[in-house]
Parts: structure tokens; sequence; C-alpha cells
């Protein structure tokens, strides 16, 4: 089964419940090794994101996507602002036309939106940002992919192995971002950047299994 | 907390509305928010603006006017401006010379800005983009995101404000910013932290008898802490790690018109012989009395050291809410940096 245009606004939709509902977590994953803002940021970033989807509900995807992607990046802020900003805008370049997305354009999607990140942040493997859990979600998303697995299924096989890549953030030491002025005392705390990417994969699952 | 407050989530947009009234030569628009010149566009004339989050005042906002900046983003209090903020306050103040961003390095204001690059240049109108990178209590590149932004901000938007309003395009002003930068270097230390509003309590704990070297401008942690001693010894440690810290090499992204360019710079150390301009700045919660106390010593530790003060600036000017302490920034000063830094300015935050 593709993803239809209905899932993607209750992936948003559900997005924006998640990031309320872990405004204080995700804050308190920053106050350890940054400044304390990051659940504050994409709490804002939804919130708009909510205010700006319905007057292009019933657009492509392409246009849904670079709705949000231009939302994220005016109203987040910080370091995550820009990069959220990108990870949407830039699948929304590429998608434009679509009512829905089957497993070759899924990945495009992933791979179109990480690429993004790394334009923007340059971050490497190790670094401990969001890009940590993206590197090893793409390679699963493409893998499958070309295996011939529905989105579902893409989804369903990238969850662990981005539930394993936030875990893995745990122990490295920062070197992109606020952090990194924090050297080994960034050792041993969970990225919240990483976190919130994690939240995005784990809330689409839902929203394909609902 | 004690602060002179109404909501907290108003506290930003409240202070700009109070900063319009009191200076009409100032425009301040909201939605998105950002402060520029009454009388921009100066036809013909490089814009320069600069931004980050609020809570340094009068960075950058104060330095706003004839003979500095342009234009103004202001963030939330500590938070990175958003990239429309940026296009849109350069489509308002370009004078058709081009734009020129001064930008801090802190990885969320180093990504808006280039964000915002990207969307200006795709308007057409010329843009460039130059860190700010001088703070040497973060010792390398490899590992962090590198030197932050500090004292040589406000340093650089005075001389590249002169250097524009006399004429300079915007290769000429980009080249001088980067070489202001790559003169200036600055070391901070917090005497106590500052209470972020929406935080409600204060960033760091730092104990009574304590003090924090090397400390950023927004309670990032310096390097070490130690009990407090005589400002003579506070000050003649700062200024050693500003006088002797060794060459500095990094790379930085600049915009060069169609994309973005590496480029590796280098800075070369201080010399016996180089003239200086020195900037004693306080956190906001130091009075100016301790400055000059500061100053005395910071004086003498330069003829020490073979370096003649040529200039100076002493007061607060790039500040940390109520934070006590004090930053110290030495520019070594040639010609074209003294002609520019002797040139008039006249914003809410600099006057000469
Ligand atoms: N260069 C980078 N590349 C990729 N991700 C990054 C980079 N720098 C930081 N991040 C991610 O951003 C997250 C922090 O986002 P946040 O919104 O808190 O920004 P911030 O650094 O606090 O910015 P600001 O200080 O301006 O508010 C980190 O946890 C990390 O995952
Ligand atoms: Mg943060």
């Amino acid at each position: 089964m593709p993803l239809s245009k209905a899932q993607l606004l209750a992936w948003l939709g559900k997005l924006d419940a998640v990031y309320a509902a872990k405004k204080e977590y995700l804050t308190d994953l920053d106050a350890a090794i940054g400044d304390a803002d990051h659940g504050i940021n994409m709490n804002r970033g939804f919130g708009k994101v909510m205010e700006k989807l319905p007057p292009v509900a019933d657009k492509d995807i392409g246009t849904i996507l670079k709705t949000v992607g231009m939302t994220l990046m005016s109203s987040v802020g910080g370091a995550s602002g820009p990069l959220y900003g990108t990870f949407w805008m830039k699948p929304g370049m590429l998608l434009g036309g679509k009512e829905e997305l089957d497993a070759a354009d899924f990945a495009r999607f992933v791979e179109a939106g990480v690429d993004g990140i790394l334009q923007r942040g340059r971050p490497e493997r190790g670094d401990k940002t969001m890009y940590d859990v993206w590197a090893p979600v793409l390679e699963v998303v493409k893998a499958r992919a070309a295996a011939g697995d529905d989105v579902a299924a893409i989804v369903d096989a990238a969850l662990p192995v981005g539930e394993k890549a936030l875990a893995d953030t745990i122990p490295l030491q920062a070197r992109k971002g606020r952090a990194s002025y924090l050297g080994e005392r960034s050792v041993g705390h969970q990225d919240p950047g990483a976190t919130s990417s994690y939240y995005m994969l784990e809330t689409l699952r839902d929203v394909l299994h609902a | 907390m004690k602060k002179l407050i109404n909501a907290v989530e108003n506290v930003v947009k409240e202070q700009l509305e109070g900063m319009a009234l009191a200076h009409p030569e100032l425009t301040v628009a909201f939605e998105p928010t950002f402060i520029r010149r009454a009388d921009a566009p100066v036809a013909g004339k490089v814009a320069l603006i600069s931004g980050g989050g609020s809570g340094h005042e009068p960075m950058h906002g104060g330095f706003v006017g004839k003979g500095m900046l342009d234009g103004a983003c202001p963030g939330e209090v500590f938070t990175s401006p958003t990239p429309d903020q940026m296009y849109a306050c350069a489509k308002a103040v370009d004078g058709g010379a081009g734009v020129l961003f001064i930008v801090k390095n802190y990885t969320g204001d180093v990504m808006n800005f280039e964000a915002a690059a990207e969307l200006v240049a795709a308007d057409g109108i010329k843009v460039q983009n130059i860190l700010i990178d001088d703070d040497v209590a973060v010792k390398d590149s490899l590992y962090t995101a590198g030197r932050r932004g500090v004292g040589t901000t406000v340093l650089a938007e005075k001389i590249v404000g002169a250097a524009a309003e006399a004429g300079y395009d915007l290769d000429a002003c980009a080249a001088l910013c980067r070489k202001v930068n790559q003169y200036g270097r600055s070391f901070g230390v917090a005497l106590t932290s500052c209470t972020v509003p929406a935080a409600g309590k204060p960033t760091f704990d730092l104990g009574e008898g304590e003090v924090e070297m090397g400390i950023g401008i927004h309670g990032e942690p310096g390097t070490h802490r130690m009990p407090i001693g005589p400002v003579d010894a506070l000050t003649a440690y700062a200024a050693g790690q500003i006088i002797d810290d060794p060459a500095y090499t990094r790379t930085v992204r600049e915009w060069d018109g169609s994309g973005w360019a590496e480029n590796t710079l280098t800075d070369a150390p201080f010399a016996k012989g180089d003239n200086v301009i020195a900037f004693v700045n306080s956190m906001g919660g130091t009075p100016l009395s301790e400055l000059y106390a500061v100053y005395r010593k910071l004086d003498a530790v330069c003829k020490e050291k073979g370096l003649t003060i040529v200039r100076n600036l002493i007061g607060p000017y790039i500040t940390s809410l109520e934070m006590q302490g004090f930053s110290i920034t030495l520019l070594k000063a040639d010609d074209e940096i003294l002609k520019y830094w002797d040139a008039p300015v006249k914003t809410p935050g600099l006057v000469r």
C-alpha cells in the first residue's frame, strides 16, 4: 500500500500532538547538553504547521511538504529549524503533483530529506546529532524499497534500526552544535535532535498501523 | 526570578516596542521581526545586517544607525532568529549595492543565516556572509562547532559599517569584515550566571566564591572554574589567553554569489609591536567602575607583552542579560581599521 495524502496529514497532526506531549522531555534532554529549548522549539514549530496546513490540505503532496518545510524553517529557530525545514522542503520539491507516495517515492522522500540535513548541517556519523538516526534509517529504507516492500513494511523495518541508533547517541561525544562545547561532558546523554527525529519515524509507524 | 517583565512570552516584543518609541530614527517590523534604519534603503550603499538571539543588548538592535548596521534581526532570548526575518530585512534595506550578513559563529545562527542567504540570492540581491569566531576559550574546530562569535562582533559592525558608509562595495566590505574577525580575539569571565526569562532559573550554578573562565555569551560552559581572585589576576589571565593564543585555523562557509565555498582561514597570533584596539566589555551586571579596574591591568599586560593600545572601548556592549562578568577583546589595528574605527557613528548603543 502507498502512503496516502490522508495518512500524510494524519502523520503531521499526530506529530503536533507528540511534540506537545514530549515538550518537557525534549527540553530536558537539551538542558543536559544544550540550551534547554529543543522541546519548546519543536512544539512551537508543529503548532504553526497545524495553522498553515488547512489551506493546502487538498493540494498535491509536494505542496504540502513544502508548506511544512517553510513553516518549520520560519518558526522553529535554533539549529533544528533550518535542519527540519530542509528535511521537509527538499522532498516537497521532488514530489510535486503526487497524490500518494509508493515505496519508491517514499525512499526518495527520505533520501532527499536526509540530504537536506547533510547539506545544511554537514554532520558526520558519530557527531551525536539527528543524522545519527537518519543515516542508518535511510540505508534500510532504500534497501527495503529496492527489495519490493511496501511503505508500511519499510517503516516497520526502519523503526528498530532508528531506535537502536537513538540509544547509540548516548555514549557519543558531541562534535557538532551547541553540545560540542561540553566536550566529554556531553557523553552519557541522548541527543535531543536524534530523539525528535526518532519520533517522526515512530509516529509514522503508528499512523500506518492505525 | 526578579525581572522587569510582563508576560514571559512577550518579553522581546515589548522591549522592541519600547525601543521603537524611544528611537524614531529606527523602524521596528513584526512578523517577521527586524529593526532597520528608518532611512533605509540608502541608495548605492552596501547594507549591513546582523542578528542573533536577544539578551545581548545593545547588540545588535542598538547598533542600527548611520555608520553601523542597516538592519538587525533579533530572535527570542538566546535563540537564533529565523531566515524569514533576515530575508524580509534584506529586502527592506538593500539599496542596490547588496547585503552583508555579519554572523556570530553559533550553529543555529549560522544555519539560519545560510538559509536566508540562499533566499536573498534567489531574489537577485547580492549577498555575502562573514562569520565572527573570535572566542579563544574554544581551542579547536575539529571536535567542536568552532570558536564562538563574541566581542569582535561589536568592533566589526562599527568598522565595516563606517566603510560601507564611505562607499566600499560588497566585496570590499566582506574582505574588511573577514580581516577584522581574523585580527580580533576575545575571552570572557563570569562571576554569576544569568536567568533566561522563559527558563525562570539561572542557566548554571556558580558558587559564591567561584568564577567561570572562558564563558560564552549565552552561559556556555567555559574552560574551567576557579576561586575568585583579585581583578588583576583575572585580567592578567584573560589577557594572557588572548595575547599568547597561537595561530588558529578553521574552514568557514561563505556564499560566493552562486553557491557555498569552503574557505580555510588562519589567524596569525599577536606579535610584539602590534597596535591594538582594546575593548573591555561588561556582561551586563558588572559596573563601569570595575571595567576601569580591568582596563588598568590590561594596559599593563599589553605594555609588558609589547602591544600598544591605540584606541579603547569600555562599557556594556555585548551582554548576557544580567550576568556579572567581563570580556576582553583585542583587535590588531592597521591604518584601514583605525580610519573606520575613528569615523562618526550614530546609533542608540554607540555614538561618536
Ligand atoms: N551541524 C548539525 N547537523 C545536524 N544536526 C545538528 C547539527 N547541530 C545540531 N544538530 C541537532 O540539533 C539539535 C539541537 O537543536 P536545537 O533546536 O536545540 O538548536 P540549538 O543548537 O539549541 O540552537 P540555538 O542555540 O540557536 O537555540 C541537536 O540535538 C542535534 O541533533
Ligand atoms: Mg537547543
